[in-house]
Parts: structure tokens; C-alpha cells; sequence
């Protein structure tokens, strides 16, 4: 029961920052909403006793990536974006298709029938911690995936030094 | 359930429980606060004797009643808020820091078995409570409208987080040797050596850590924000009152907290060297919540010491020393101490 | 606990063009002038064919995440022939673009490791890493002119519009994920075979088709391409044209019709119908009224993918090979016309071709025949391509879609022997200049034999 009631709340709460977050004009505390967000997303992974993601989604996301974000939005001084009519004049459209979509998920959500319980339920998860079985996974099972990942970053980064280079 | 002897009836475990838990935070945050306040006592007593002066001496024996005084100065001042300000992220910002840090406290184990949440992600936590700090800063610096707090808040923020990263990697070797990222296994991991402390095998994340933790405080000689002599007083310059008060405070508890995480990655926590306490037995009567103050006490006074020997550095410094020697030298660590680890133990 | 090594020949390609990226990114350091590094690319493609072929490559490795199989050397083989031509043709074409950064050879081979990963991928995790592997270098290339801000543009819509794309595919995945619990593409027909079609089911196969149809711009998902196309560097443009195309039919082909929802076919086969009419159509028509040639191969582009799709549809071995046959053909026919615009000092407008028989009778005619191939006129490649695409069609019973199809090609006709007929029947309004070099001279002599190889000798692709 309590499992649910938490669960509910999280999923209620984030729903509505996330309507708050796209609603702001002021898109610095858009940031803010969001930051909240991140939060409830951390809380939701403590809920499948994921602390690992839930403490690395607050470092990296909350910390790190979100402030970044605060910075760019500080620095371009959005001021005209606000006030103009520039991204209003989509609503109507962009509200049908998430209608569309949303009936859409409401229709399959009935017929949800999830696979076979996996390996990692939350008791092993419990009895082994979570960092220590993420860990395990990550370089055995996942490692190719894992060695992708890393390529993509190193993109990243190359691609931001390429793009954000001064003119020589 | 059997609480100080006695035997909790049926039925009220969890509010027992529950009881202990708020008690247990209750006291932590009072001595906290306790603490911090004579910190900032002991800093100006410390630093006025380095610089061959008394430091406050007129409120009470030797100015020891200083602190209180200066607490009800602020307490009872004026709370301006600018007049061209965002009200509400003005409001909010100053609390943001001093929740982070205080709720950092909560995962320290003050001596063996006394913590408040004894989580297995204990480190991790506490990165993501001092990277939260950063908030307080940008958002202060930002609300306040002023070309000073903003240019401090960009300046804080930035250095928080370019010297999280090497900070966060110079504990990856404890994390390493330890094999968890829980705070007391991590202390007890440290008896396995003679001298009871990973200060030696891990020199270096020590230093990475200990020089990034002045710059994530914001102390000299990492006092950008604030740098009185160009921004006046950073990010918090429009601030009065409690809410200046709660900026001030929440500095000194990251300094605590920082020196807390030293004293249990670096320093064998609550423990004494084993080979000291064969040598002189009695050293295991003592509690272990004495060494543990002892060692936060002297990486405080680190804090004041280096304030009041090293110049501040220039903010391009600043960030190439973060950068350029930090990180190399966390990575560095990393993986020399893993290739040991591999092959001690194959 | 004891991991065992895995087995790294199947990846060895992937290895090797990875490893060559890496070397490249090192030496742009060192060198000033960035030609030799384009050696070194071409070099490293070179090694990366050896590898593909060697038939010690094939198997499965990494837990069965990675596969490689004739499927997947086959695409791999479009891949390296996709960078040896571009990397031939934007040598002199950035120094005159002011645009020569090291980086681009090492984004180039990045983004073709990422098209290999796609194409190899057994698993849904591989093949999302892949693909945004491949993304986002691209996203890169397509803005690696910093200073122009058609560049600029391209980059920034391609992004967008990509990540959204990347995250339409997560929400499928995810959703599928849940529904059988594993991330295996094999493993997940096994357990869809059991379980049959359901609503969720189609809604996250509806969310991949539109993930996918964005990385190979059909419609409607199409949007970007043009803009994008239209801004970045030409030689970018037909790394693009081509290179993500092609891996989005591989993963198309091996998520549809060859493990995940091979059983699924009556359901999916509608939706990819619906896409394909609508891409040839919107490709085709919209193309008719374009000025700008670039813009015009983007809208055909569109409309190739819409042919494409014809030999998914088929759901026969025989509509697959048709599908793999075409995509190598059209690399060599749209980079070998891209090479042509990328030769001409100016030929970006349509107009700019007024009058090129006359000036430049030798690159009219060139392009002559790359407009034939698109169109699809024997005796070029074009033709066998969609001879046999739509021949896989009828066999599989979609008479009427090919007829449909054989209509827009016809309407195509119309704006590809526009070109051809402003080279050959308008006046010549000034002297056209082109600026050939020895690496653009062997990309355009490579793509125009291999377009009349393949159209008079189609044996040497086909089987």
C-alpha cells in the first residue's frame, strides 16, 4: 500500500511540474520546475531501491547538467523570447497531437500484459545493493554497450570544441 | 524493540523508531549549529593571532560570547529584498545551501554505529547535497539583479562545478580500495592497513580532494565569489538579515562536512592507527567520537591557516589549476590505483 | 569471479575504423595541412573492407549483442564505399569551403562506425547507441561550416528534429521492453510468436517505424531534410544522403522483417505502406518546384527512400536483397552527382547548370548520366535498381503499389531531365568554372563506371 501511495504521488507530482516547466514564461524558472522534477525522478528510482540512479541523477542532472542549462539561459537574456508570440502560435496544433497520443496510451495502457519477471527483482537488488550489481552488469554483460556510450561522449566533446572554437 | 533498557510495547516500533530518528537529528542539528558558530569564533581568534593581533576579545572572557552576539545582530536586522528582484527565487534561494549541507550531515558516521542514515550510497549522497549547494549561489546571484551577485553567481557556480569533478574523482580511489560507497564500511575498510588510514596509499586523492574542497566551500585561496575587492561581496552583496546570516552559515557547515568527509575517507574516521593501539592499549578506551572531532578540528583550522598564509589566485588560474593539473592528477590516482589493486589481488 | 575475454573478430572492423578515428583526432593535432589525414581515412577504410570481408568476421559475440552476419557485412560494404567517396570528394572541397578542420575525417569515420554498429546490431541497446553514435556526429558534420549560417541552421534543425526522433525510438523500445522483458531482437520474436499482436504492442511498433522513417526522411518525418541538406557542406550532404539512409534501412530490414516483428508482418506492413506512398509522393511532387539543385536531391532523396521501402513491404528474401541492391546503387549515382555539383565553382541553383554542354561538355554529360540513373533510365544502375525493387513487389502481390510507384517515377522524370535539359538546350549565360582536383576526378571516374558496371552488368552486385 504504501509502495502505491508513493508511487502515485511521485507520478501525480511530476506530471504537473512537468506542465509547469512548459507553461513558465520565465524560462529561468522553467529550470527551477525542472530541477524540482529531477527530484521526484530521483525519488522514483529509491522507490525500486535504485539508489545508484537516484543519487547519480541528482549529481549529474540536478548538479551538473541543469546548472548548465541556468547558465545558457542567463547568459542569452531571453527577454524578447518572452514576450513574443514566436512559439504561441503553435498551441493549437501541438495540443491535438498530445491529445492524439495521449488517448492513444490511455487505449493500450488496458491491454498492458509485461513480460516475464526479470533476474533483478528488488530483492536481489536489496541483498546484492545496487551499486554493486549496476556495477557487475555494466562490465560484463553490458560492456559493449557500455564501450559505445563512451564513444558518444568522446563525440560530444569533439563536436563542442569544433562548433564553439574560436575563429584562428 | 528495547530502547535504553526498556522494552518498547507492541505496536509502537515505528513510532518509536521514528522518535529515535527525530531525536538523533534534533541533537545533530544543534550541535551543528554549535559548531559552526564557533567556528566562526575560533577563525577570527586564530587568524588575528597569526596576523599578531587579538581577534575579539569584548564580549565576554576573551570575546568567547562573540558568536551569539553577532547571531541576534543578524537575526534582528532588516530582511531587504530589492525592489527590481525575483521575489520568490530571492526568498528561496539563501535556504537551499543550508538544507543541502545540513542534510549532507546526515549520512556521517560520528563514531561506529552513530548515523543517522546508515545508506549504502553514503558518498554519492553526499556529492549530490554539495553539488546542490550550487543552487543557493546561482539562483542568489541571479534573483538579486544586480551585475555584482550575477557575475559572482556565474563565477561560484562555474568553480563548483569544474572542481567537483576532480573531487569527485580523487574519492574513486578510496571507493576502489574500499569496495563501497558506504561511509562506515568505509572507515572500518581502513583497519585492514597498520596505520589505519588510506591518507597513505591514496597522497594524492588527498591532495586532489583537500584542494578541491577549499574551492567547492568557496574559501581562500578559491574565494572568487566574494572577491571583496572586485564584486564587493559576490553573490550574496544584496543580502541582509537572516537570509546573509543563512549564506554565512551554510559555508561553515560545508567546510564542516567537508572536513568530515576527509577525516572518514582519508583519515580512518572514529578509529586510531592499529599499531598505536597495540602499542598503548589504553588508546581503545577512549571514545571513538574524540578522534573524530580532533581530526575535524584540525582540517578546520587547515581552513583558517591557509586563508591566512595564501593569496587569492586570479579566476583563469583558478580554472587551468582545476582543469589542468587536478583532473590529470584524480586520473592519475584512478588508474595507478587500480592496476595495484588488480595485481595485489590476482 | 572470472569474465571470459570476448570473442573481438566480429567487431574487428568496427575496431579498426574506431581505433583509425581515434589516431586521426591525435594527428590533426601535429599536422597543419589536414590532406594527409584524408589519406589516412581512406587508408583506414581500406583496412576496414579487409576486415568486413574476411569470412573469420562472421559470427556473434558480446552475449549475442553483436552479430555479424552477410546482412550486415553487405550494408557495411554500402558504408565503406559511402566514406571512400566522400572522403575523395570534400578533400580540395573544404579548403576552398574554408572549412578544413581535422575533425571532419575523424567525425566521418565515427559516423560510419555508428552505421556499422546499427547494421550489426542484435540487441536494441546496441542498435540505439549506434544510431546516435552515428547522429551525432553527423549533427556535427552538418555544422562544421561554424561561420555560415545556413550551416549553423542545418546543424541545429537536424538536431532537434534527431532527438526527437531518438526519443519517439526510446519510448518504442521502452514500451516494448516492458512487454517481454528483454532487449534481444531474436529473443523478442521468440516471445512475440507466443504471445501475438496486441495494443501496446502496435503503438510501440508505430513509434519505431517513425523513429526510423525520420533517420531515412521518409514522409511525413521528412521536414528536415531539405533545410538540412540545402545548409550543410555538399560533401556532408551526400555523406548524409547516403550513410543514414542506408543504416536505417538495415536496422528497418532487421527489426521488421528479419527478428523483432517478423511475425508481426500484417500489422506493420499498412503502416510501412501508408509511409511509402506518402514519401514518394511528397519527395517527387515537392521536388518538381525546387530551384536549388541541392534542395532538389534532397526532396529525390525522399523519394528513393520511398522506392526503398517497396522491397521491405515485399517481405521476401527476395524484396530484402532488392532493397540492399538499391541502396548501393543509389551511393554511387547521388554522391557521383553531388561530386558534379561540388566540381562546378557554382552550381548550387539549377540555373547555374544553363548552358553547361557548351562551356563544359565532359560534366554536362557526366551529369547527364547521373540524372539518367536516378530517374532510372537503362542502361544505367538506376534502372536495375528499381527494376528489381519493384519486380520483388509484384512477386510478393503489390501490383498496385508499383504501379503507383511507376507513376512517380515517371513524375520524377520531369525535374531530373530539368537539369538535363538546361545543360543541353538553354543558352549559355557566362563560362561555368569548376575546380577539379585528382581526388574528385577519381570519386566521379569510380561512381560513373560503377553506375554503367551495375546498370549493363548487374550480376556484380546482385547474389
Amino acid at each position: 500500500m504504501l509502495p502505491k501511495i508513493f508511487f502515485g504521488y511521485f507520478a501525480i507530482a511530476m506530471v504537473v511540474l512537468s506542465l509547469l516547466i512548459i507553461t513558465r514564461r520565465n524560462p529561468v524558472h522553467s529550470v527551477l520546475w525542472m530541477l524540482v522534477l529531477f527530484f521526484h525522478i530521483a525519488g522514483l528510482y529509491l522507490l525500486l531501491n535504485a539508489e545508484f540512479l537516484a543519487a547519480v541523477q541528482v549529481i549529474l542532472y540536478a548538479g551538473a547538467i541543469l546548472v548548465l542549462f541556468l547558465f545558457v539561459i542567463m547568459m542569452l537574456n531571453l527577454k524578447e523570447e518572452i514576450s513574443g508570440e514566436r512559439f504561441e502560435g503553435a498551441w493549437p496544433l501541438g495540443v491535438s497531437v498530445s491529445a492524439i497520443i495521449f488517448v492513444l496510451m490511455l487505449l493500450t495502457t488496458g491491454d498492458f500484459v509485461h513480460g516475464p519477471v526479470g533476474k533483478y527483482t528488488i530483492e536481489v537488488i536489496k541483498s546484492e545493493t545496487h551499486a554493486k550489481a549496476l556495477g557487475k552488469l555494466l562490465y560484463t554483460e553490458y560492456l559493449f554497450p557500455f564501450e559505445i556510450a563512451s564513444l558518444i561522449l568522446l563525440i560530444a566533446i569533439v563536436g563542442a570544441i569544433v562548433l564553439a572554437k574560436r575563429r584562428s | 524493540m528495547n530502547v535504553f533498557g526498556m522494552t518498547v510495547p507492541a505496536g509502537f516500533e515505528l513510532a518509536t523508531s521514528i522518535a529515535i530518528i527525530i531525536v538523533k537529528i534534533a541533537v545533530i542539528v544543534a550541535v551543528t549549529m554549535l559548531h559552526v558558530l564557533y567556528a566562526t569564533y575560533f577563525e577570527r581568534k586564530v587568524i588575528g593571532h597569526m596576523q599578531v593581533r587579538l581577534g575579539p576579545m569584548r564580549v565576554g572572557y576573551h570575546g568567547i560570547l562573540q558568536p551569539f552576539a553577532d547571531g541576534i545582530k543578524l537575526f534582528f536586522k532588516e530582511d531587504v529584498v530589492p525592489a527590481e528582484a525575483d521575489k520568490t527565487v530571492f526568498k528561496i534561494a539563501p535556504i537551499i545551501p543550508v538544507f543541502a549541507t545540513l542534510s549532507a550531515v546526515a549520512v556521517i558516521p560520528f563514531f561506529d554505529g552513530f548515523v543517522i542514515a546508515n545508506i549504502n550510497v553514503g558518498l554519492l549522497y553526499l556529492f549530490a547535497m554539495s553539488s546542490l549547494a550550487a543552487y543557493g549561489v546561482i539562483m542568489a546571484g541571479w534573483a538579486s539583479n544586480s551585475k555584482y551577485s550575477f557575475l559572482g553567481g556565474l563565477r561560484s557556480s562555474a568553480q563548483v562545478i569544474s572542481y567537483e569533478v576532480p573531487m569527485g574523482l580523487s574519492l574513486v580511489g578510496v571507493m576502489l580500495l574500499s569496495g563501497s560507497l558506504n561511509l562506515t564500511e568505509i572507515v572500518k575498510a581502513q583497519q585492514q592497513y597498520w596505520f589505519g588510514m588510506y591518507l597513505i596509499p591514496q597522497f594524492l586523492g588527498y591532495f586532489v580532494f583537500m584542494v578541491s574542497a577549499f574551492a567547492e566551500t568557496n574559501r581562500t585561496p578559491f574565494d572568487l565569489p566574494e572577491a571583496e575587492s572586485e564584486l564587493v561581496a559576490g553573490y550574496f552583496v544584496e543580502y541582509s538579515g537572516m537570509r546573509f546570516a543563512f549564506y554565512y552559515a551554510a559555508e561553515y557547515i560545508g567546510m564542516i562536512v567537508m572536513s568530515c568527509v576527509a577525516v572518514i575517507c582519508f583519515w580512518g574516521g572514529w578509529t586510531l592507527p592499529p599499531v598505536l593501539v597495540d602499542a598503548v592499549p589504553a588508546l581503545a578506551a577512549v571514545p571513538g567520537i574524540v578522534w573524530f572531532l580532533a581530526k575535524v578540528y584540525f582540517h578546520v583550522f587547515l581552513y583558517y591557516w591557509v586563508r591566512a598564509t595564501v593569496p587569492r589566485y586570479r579566476y583563469d588560474q583558478l580554472m587551468s589549476l582545476g582543469w589542468k593539473v587536478l583532473l590529470p592528477l584524480a586520473l592519475a590516482n584512478i588508474v595507478v590505483t587500480s592496476v595495484v589493486k588488480f595485481f595485489a589481488g590476482s | 569471479m572470472n569474465i571470459p575475454f570476448p570473442n573481438l573478430m566480429p567487431v574487428a572492423p568496427e575496431i579498426i575504423i574506431t581505433v583509425a578515428a581515434s589516431i586521426l583526432l591525435i594527428f590533426d593535432l601535429a599536422l597543419r595541412n589536414k590532406g594527409p589525414l584524408a589519406f589516412l581515412s581512406l587508408l583506414a577504410a581500406g583496412v576496414t573492407v579487409y576486415a568486413i570481408i574476411q569470412p573469420a568476421s562472421l559470427g556473434e559475440t558480446f552475449g549475442g549483442m553483436f552479430i555479424s552476419d552477410s546482412y550486415s557485412v553487405y550494408f557495411k560494404l554500402i558504408f565503406m564505399v559511402n566514406l571512400i567517396l566522400t572522403v575523395l570528394i570534400s578533400l580540395k572541397y573544404l579548403q576552398r569551403q574554408k572549412a578544413e578542420y581535422g575533425e571532419y575525417y575523424s567525425l566521418l569515420l565515427f559516423a560510419t562506425a555508428g552505421m556499422m554498429l546499427m547494421a550489426s546490431a542484435k540487441d536494441l541497446i546496441v542498435l540505439y547507441l549506434g544510431l546516435e553514435l552515428m547522429a551525432l556526429s553527423t549533427y556535427i558534420l552538418a555544422g562544421i561550416k561554424r561561420h555560415d549560417i545556413k550551416s549553423n541552421e542545418a546543424a541545429m534543425k537536424y538536431f532537434l528534429l534527431g532527438s526527437f526522433s531518438s526519443a519517439l525510438l526510446l519510448y518504442g523500445i521502452s514500451l516494448l521492453y516492458g512487454l517481454t522483458t528483454t532487449t534481444d531482437l531474436y529473443q523478442i520474436a521468440a516471445y512475440l510468436k507466443q504471445t501475438g499482436s496486441s495494443m501496446p504492442l502496435l503503438m510501440s511498433m508505430t513509434l519505431i517505424a517513425v523513429a526510423f522513417s525520420f533517420k531515412i526522411a521518409a514522409a511525413p518525418f521528412h521536414m528536415w531534410a531539405p533545410d538540412v541538406y540545402e545548409g550543410a557542406p555538399t560533401s556532408v550532404t551526400a555523406f548524409m544522403s547516403v550513410g543514414p539512409k542506408a543504416a536505417g534501412f538495415a536496422v528497418i530490414g532487421r527489426v521488421f522483417l528479419m527478428s523483432a516483428f517478423q511475425g508481426m508482418q500484417a500489422d506493420w506492413t499498412p503502416i510501412l505502406i501508408g509511409i511509402a506512398i506518402l514519401t514518394m509522393a511528397v519527395g517527387n511532387i515537392v521536388a518538381l518546384s525546387q530551384t536549388n539543385i541541392k534542395r532538389m536531391l534532397a526532396y529525390s532523396s525522399i523519394a528513393h527512400a520511398g522506392y526503398a521501402l517497396l522491397g521491405i513491404i515485399a517481405g521476401t528474401e527476395e524484396g530484402l536483397h532488392a532493397m540492399m541492391t538499391y541502396l548501393l546503387i543509389y551511393a554511387f549515382m547521388n554522391i557521383g552527382a553531388f561530386a558534379i555539383v561540388i566540381l562546378l565553382d557554382k552550381g548550387d541553383e539549377i540555373k547555374d547548370y544553363e548552358g553547361l554542354s557548351k562551356s563544359r561538355p565532359l560534366v554536362a554529360a557526366l551529369m547527364l548520366v547521373f540524372m539518367f540513373s536516378l530517374t532510372g533510365i537503362p542502361p544505367t544502375a538506376g534502372f536495375i535498381g528499381k527494376f528489381n525493387i519493384f519486380m520483388a513487389a509484384i512477386k510478393a502481390g503489390y501490383t498496385w503499389l508499383v504501379v503507383i510507384a511507376v507513376i512517380f517515377s515517371a513524375i520524377s522524370a520531369y525535374y531530373y531531365l530539368r537539369v538535363v535539359m538546361n545543360m543541353y538546350m538553354k543558352e549559355m549565360k557566362q563560362e561555368a568554372a569548376i575546380a577539379p582536383s585528382p581526388s574528385l576526378g577519381l570519386a566521379i571516374l569510380i561512381t560513373v563506371l560503377m553506375v554503367f558496371i551495375i546498370g549493363i552488368m548487374p550480376s556484380v552486385v546482385i547474389g
